[in-house]
């Protein structure tokens, strides 16, 4: 793989879809408001949930706050790359032009994974950040090198996952056309995730550990956040991640030889 | 000796169709119980194309052009047979292969709706591993070729069908590739947007040596650019071979119109033993076989008073419509 290249032509896609959504800047200012909003409706349904009783699940509410702010910058990450280029993979599809896709000489989930992003997430991941700083102060976390790499490795572990979970599906609609119910439930679960893992019952732990890995996506980063992780958890995310990355690579390349295109 | 650059033997191609029986009752079944059928939509078809040729392929709708393009520039896996094309398995879908091909379909496009087409082009010069200047200097050729300048800089969603479809050819030739598929390319385009296509498809055709494979379902692309066609029917080759004969063969004769200096004349002309397809006052129109025009035509200026007359080809509208429903054609 010629990384050059790649770096040039992701360049010019960053280019090109900043371009494109900043045609409409009424789009991006709604988008900019929605972002914020989200952000304190959710802390304000969080408040609510530790009202009466100061802890959930053992986690105390500074401590859940961790959790919102990962939760918002892989929500952030999923608005910025995830939902603009994943979603289009279903449109490709449908409509055939994934056929142009296919025939340009560049990797075939590069592109459609990397193609669009969607600015105003950028917003998202900012106020996930500032509010993980915000954290990292009422927490009273030491900030050093080992907790600073583990945090991006269990961060990065959780962005591949979603990313693998996501693309999965959307690979399906290469056999089944239409996915975009399956892609709604995925997201519905991901809020699971701005919640501590031990507030939910034990089918429900082993439901969102084993099927489907939410758990994962927020708990363990916040985990070490926290300094409460213990390393074969991390070990295991990292596992987890590996296999999902390269599963959803075999499975992409496995479903292309069944792509009939869309008829003329 | 000019090269094959497109080697096809015995290919086929199957695909699992679903039907569905009308109604909800049927909406229902087919909900639950999916059936489906294998349909062989492309059978058992060989061909070879020379490098520099321009091939048009012929058929009626859900004949099988579509699908035997896109097998020939890799996006369809095969179910029989093999497929060369420069040398590559086209469905392996190489880099280099890649680079040597391009496929242009009129109904889809790959330029950035909201932005101005040159933003697509720099984007796609990218992936092509072009650098700036080498990008910037094919853009300049191909749009003088084109005949396209400040549409470049316009948003796309904000350009007429045609200039779009100029901007598409540009965005999918900027790699200089060798090898054209063309499904439909002058779909919706007005009559004049048609004629620089062709005149377009032409030039490059001759400065690049460019192989094209084209479908369309207007005849003045194929009588205009292609020597050669492949007819297909029902997924079968029915005719593969030059396109003036396969028209000598389908109309055989041509029509006459005659008009006769007195309706004494026409009357005489019309008991004279010709095929008469019409005839008023004093205008008379016969049918004469190609082989027997000359003969015919002066055994009619010198026995009658004739003031005028004029000699009409079919329709080739008419005459190729004729191929897209018969099966096999020896010629």
């Amino acid at each position: 793989m010629n990384l050059r290249k790649y770096l040039k032509v992701y360049k010019k896609f960053l280019h090109t879809s900043l371009a494109s959504e900043l045609e409409y800047k009424t789009n991006i200012i709604v988008d900019l408001i929605t972002a914020i909003l989200s952000l304190v409706g959710s802390i304000f349904l969080l408040s609510i949930f530790f009202q009466n009783n100061g802890y959930i699940g053992g986690w105390k509410f500074e401590q859940a706050l961790i959790i919102q702010a990962i939760y918002t910058i892989l929500n952030g990450i999923t608005n910025t790359w995830f939902n603009p280029n994943l979603t289009e993979i279903v449109k490709h599809i449908r409509e055939g032009t994934l056929d142009f896709v296919l025939l340009k000489p560049i990797d075939s989930q590069f592109f459609i994974s990397s193609k669009k992003i969607n600015p105003s997430g950028f917003l998202e991941i900012m106020l996930g950040i500032l509010l993980l700083f915000f954290c990292i102060r009422i927490n009273q976390i030491n900030l050093n090198l080992s907790f600073l790499t583990l945090s991006l490795i269990t961060i990065s572990c959780s962005i591949c996952i979603l990313y693998s979970l996501w693309f999965f599906i959307s690979t399906t609609t290469i056999w089944f056309v239409k996915t975009w119910n399956a892609i709604e439930v995925l997201r519905s679960f991901l809020y699971i995730g701005r919640f501590p893992l031990n507030s939910f019952s034990f089918s429900l732990r082993i439901f969102f550990s084993v099927f489907i890995p939410i758990a994962f996506i927020t708990t363990i980063p916040s985990e070490v956040f926290l300094g409460l992780s213990v390393l074969w958890k991390i070990l295991l995310e990292v596992m987890v991640a590996t296999v999902f990355l390269i599963t959803s690579r075999k499975f992409w390349l496995f479903a292309l030889k069944f792509y009939s295109s869309a008829s003329s | 000796m000019v090269q094959n650059i497109i080697d096809v033997r015995n290919l086929s191609k199957s695909f699992d169709i679903s039907s569905k029986e009308p109604g909800l009752k049927g909406t229902i079944k087919h909900f639950f119980r999916r059936q489906t059928k294998s349909l062989k939509v492309i059978k058992d078809i060989s061909f070879e194309i020379k490098e520099g040729e321009i091939v048009g392929f012929l058929g009626a709708n859900g004949a099988g052009k579509t699908t035997i393009l896109k097998m020939l520039c890799g996006l369809i896996y095969p179910s029989e047979g093999s497929i060369l094309v420069s040398g590559y398995l086209p469905f392996r879908r190489k880099e280099n292969f890649l680079k040597k091909i391009t496929l242009i379909m009129g109904q889809k496009q790959q330029l950035i709706w909201d932005l101005p087409p040159i933003e697509s082009f720099y984007l796609n010069a990218s992936i092509y591993d072009l650098d700036k200047f080498e990008a910037k200097k094919r853009i300049k050729k191909l749009s003088e070729m084109l005949e396209i300048d400040e549409e470049l800089f316009i948003p796309v969603r904000k350009l007429s069908l045609g200039q779009r479809m100029k901007s598409e050819l540009l965005a999918a030739l900027i790699h200089e590739p060798n090898i054209l598929f063309l499904d439909e390319p002058t779909l919706g385009l007005d009559i004049n947007a048609q004629r620089n296509l062709r005149k377009f498809l032409q030039i490059y055709n001759k400065e690049t040596n460019a192989t094209i494979c084209l479908t369309s379902h207007y005849m003045k692309d194929i009588t205009s650019l292609c020597k050669r066609v492949i007819c297909v029917h029902e997924g079968a080759i029915s005719y593969d071979g030059k396109l003036d004969l396969l028209l000598k063969k389908l109309s055989p004769v041509k029509e006459i119109l005659i008009v006769c200096r007195s309706e004494e004349d026409s009357i005489k002309l019309q008991n004279y033993g010709f095929t008469v397809k019409n005839k008023t006052k004093n205008e008379i129109t016969i049918e004469i076989e190609n082989n027997s025009i000359t003969s015919s035509l002066k055994t009619i200026l010198n026995n009658f008073d004739i003031e005028d007359l004029f000699i009409n080809e079919p329709p080739i509208d008419e005459v190729i419509g004729k191929v897209l429903i018969k099966k096999d054609y020896d010629i």
